[in-house]
């Protein structure tokens, strides 16, 4: 991107170290109003959509993402780089969510609860699936085996408010992680950088959600055959 | 095709398909997996239809979302000084 050139959404949805982000930060640092305006229609939606999870309401939200683009501003000069921008602006805005929870006098940081839920037990298959454990010669194995999917069914326009609905109804720490993660195509480290989460827990939350969304659209191709 | 050399369950076998794609698995639960998963049919299916369902999953960034007090981002954004250049 030449100097004087407008930055398209091409140039921000690079990974760290990406050519395409070193010029939109220099860009920034330039202070081009293009560049600037660019980002925040990129990333805004997402930054509400991770907050409200955060701090699980809507006006919250709102503040603290208004308050995260004002420390981008403030402190874009000083990125490093050593992560990529959007982690970097993620973690702003989880930094900025616990800041706004304390103040409420709420002590339960997100990262806290995304412990407790990996922790809590919760199967990725409904074990009535199984053989029980005493069962002989197969125990733990499939009563009846999966069958794979066609895979145009997948293509089918009502697919999409499938996998919508079973994503919205995911408890807030399994819905940001899917987001980021799937529907975004963000890299493991950069999710558990942006959240402040462990690795560990980044996975668990991530593989019970994709279980659940795989779980929702089974019954949806299930209920097509019938 | 006798449970007992698969090694690993089909109940956990379902509980290592992220790590698996992830290819975060330890060297000899990676053994283990592959094993079961040429052996067994119905978690060759299960790993298909988890591959379907992150591949569909997957729908590029999200529509752009223009806050409300844009300006006044962008007036910020303008009047912030940046180093070096007085």
């Amino acid at each position: 991107m030449p100097r004087g050139q407008t930055a398209t959404l091409a140039d921000i949805n690079g990974a760290a170290g990406d050519g395409n982000e070193r010029l939109l930060v220099a860009a920034l640092r330039r202070r081009e109003e293009a560049a600037f305006v660019a980002l925040v229609r990129r990333y805004n939606g997402l930054m509400l959509r991770v907050a409200r999870a955060q701090l699980g309401e809507h006006a919250a939200a709102e503040e603290v993402v208004q308050e995260t683009w004002l420390a981008v501003i403030e402190r874009i000069d000083a990125f490093e780089g050593r992560s990529s921008l959007r982690t970097w602006m993620f973690r702003i805005l989880t930094y900025q969510a616990w800041a706004r929870l304390e103040r409420d006098g709420r002590q339960i940081p997100f990262s806290a609860l995304a412990s407790a839920d990996a922790a809590a037990p919760d199967p990725s298959v409904d074990p009535s699936r199984f053989f029980p454990r005493h069962h002989v010669p197969r125990p733990f194995f499939w009563q009846s085996d999966p069958r794979e999917w066609p895979e145009e069914a997948l293509l089918a326009a009502e697919v999409r408010s499938v996998i919508g609905a079973a994503v919205d109804s995911l408890p807030d720490s399994q819905r940001v992680v899917i987001t980021l993660r799937d529907l975004e195509g963000w890299a493991p480290n950069e999710v558990c950088e942006a959240l402040q989460i462990s690795e560990g827990n980044q996975r668990v939350l991530l593989h019970r959600a994709r279980s659940r969304v795989r779980d929702a659209l089974d019954r949806y191709l299930e209920d097509g055959k019938r | 095709m006798t449970p007992p050399a698969l090694q690993i369950t089909c109940k956990e076998f379902v509980e290592l398909v992220t790590a698996h794609l992830d290819g975060v698995l330890a060297d000899a639960d990676r053994t283990r997996f592959e094993c079961h998963t040429e052996r067994c049919p119905g978690c060759r299916a299960y790993l298909q239809q988890f591959r379907l369902t992150v591949d569909a999953l997957s729908t590029g960034p999200m529509e752009a979302v223009e806050p409300a007090n844009l300006d006044e981002l962008v007036r910020a954004f303008k009047r912030s000084e940046p180093p070096n250049q007085a």
